[in-house]
């Protein structure tokens, strides 16, 4: 299957296989005008199968985020046809509505409209809970 | 403005300054009888709670000041729907500062985002009870005469305890401290407080679910209640609820100035008969609950 290589703009590689959905979703995808290809079940010589995303296009995106999704991923940065930066996204010290705090007990359980907003309090064991219970949230 | 969400709000020397201030208060009751003529103090209780609610409006009283609240949901304009961070910002016209008790977790928090005047949290759910914790802290510096250098025995639900938890956060901040855990094992320390406090600080900790293995050792023994509004399953707090009781016979091989300590209501896990021992210091571990109270009053309204 061809994809035609992208000009200016990003290939978000190196995704579990059959994740790139939850990906697209969490990165806003959908509300972009540009050009975006999801490519599943791609072959990788180290995971067997990975999928990938492109975007065409050089936006300002938060891609913070992946590494909270997926630390494994690899961001490559296209400009001019060519890679002018490749890296792994690190972990964000804040996530904000990107995950839910599940605790029945937390105040974020009745108020509908607080933002869920989780901190990074311990980086070696990736580990977040959320600001305001401070229960553990998970991926 | 500062607000008091959790124990870890206070440094260590604010805590020291409290706890000075509070055992000034007790020596020169009259000196601070009229510090906050003209003040008052809004008890913003959502769920039922007897001693913390008393023993703030005792202290904004016994400080001249006034109080005016309620004291539960249903009285409120919760039961309307009204957010808590509404009701902190329409409340903050009417007092000067606001002690809150809230069933969720973290709603004292959400209100101070956007309160103008301070807020202390006066229970979160299970999460944090700072001003017990304060409580705490002045019982033991009044009997033991110290902070550090002390064998602490926690015993009961070690799991939703939130007295629990600020007890031992509170106190990984002092030297020379051994802390006992006795529970049965559902209702265990969570080993996020075990890494995240004990070990990070270098605690010495042991777990047991033998009350009498290391009474001999311990310099205060703090008993704690099997909460069943902590548990979504009737069953495992009927089950759990009676697993501790502390009798005169548990005691033999306990220190004689053992300091015998509960955040109260006690409910079965402390027999009656323990109350005249004169190592019982819960009764007035919440005497000293409303003389703290009355320090963190005079320190977050900025009052001499």
């Amino acid at each position: 299957m061809n994809i035609d290589s992208i000009k200016n703009g990003y290939v978000i590689d190196h995704i579990e296989a059959g994740k790139s959905f939850e990906i697209y979703n969490y990165l806003n995808l959908g509300e972009l005008d540009t050009s975006v290809a999801i490519i599943k079940n791609a072959k990788s010589n180290k995971t067997g199968k990975k999928d990938i995303i492109k975007i065409d296009e050089n936006l300002d995106i938060n891609l913070d985020i992946l590494g909270y999704l997926d630390p494994k991923i690899t961001v490559n940065k296209i400009k001019d046809g060519k890679i002018i930066e490749k890296f792994h996204p690190e972990l964000p010290e804040k996530l904000v509505n990107v995950v839910k705090c599940k605790n029945p007990r937390c105040i974020t359980s009745i108020e509908q409209e607080l933002p869920h907003i989780c901190e990074l309090t311990d980086r070696e064991n990736v580990v977040y809970r959320c600001k305001y219970c401070e229960e553990q949230v998970n991926r | 403005m500062k607000h008091l969400i959790d124990i870890k709000d206070l440094s260590v020397e604010e805590i020291d300054e409290l706890i000075t201030v509070a055992k000034d208060i007790m020596a020169n009751k009259e000196k601070y009888a009229k510090k906050c003529e003209g003040k008052k103090l809004a008890t913003l209780f959502y769920e039922p709670s007897t001693r913390t609610r008393l023993s703030f409006e005792a202290a904004m009283l016994d400080l001249g000041g006034n109080v005016l609240g309620f004291s539960s949901a249903q009285t409120s304009s919760a039961s309307k729907g009204e957010t808590v961070e509404d009701t902190v910002r329409m409340v903050g016209g009417y007092a000067d500062i606001i002690a809150m008790r809230h069933p969720k977790e973290g709603a004292p928090f959400v209100a101070s985002l956007k309160a103008e005047v301070p807020i202390i949290n006066a229970g979160d759910g299970g999460h944090c009870h700072p001003t017990q914790t304060l409580t705490d802290l002045l019982t033991i510096h009044c009997e033991k005469h110290r902070l550090s250098d002390l064998t602490i025995g926690i015993c009961g639900d070690l799991k939703f305890g939130r007295t629990v938890h600020s007890l031992i956060t509170a106190m990984s901040r002092y030297s020379n401290i051994k802390i006992v855990l006795i529970s049965p094992d559902e209702l265990k320390l969570p080993d996020y407080v075990k890494r995240d406090v004990l070990e990070k600080n270098h605690m010495e900790y042991v777990e047991t679910n033998d009350m009498e293995e290391y009474m001999p050792e311990l310099d205060i023994l703090y008993m704690t209640r099997v909460q069943q509004e902590r548990f979504f399953n009737e069953e495992d707090y009927i089950r759990l609820k009676d697993y501790y009781i502390l009798n005169e016979e548990k005691l033999e091989n306990a220190k004689k100035d053992l300091c015998i300590m509960h955040p109260l209501p006690r409910v079965n896990e402390i027999a009656v008969e323990v109350d005249d021992d004169p190592r019982a210091c819960y009764f007035k571990q919440a005497k000293y609950g409303k003389f703290i109270r009355m320090a963190l009053i005079l320190k977050l309204l900025e009052i001499k």
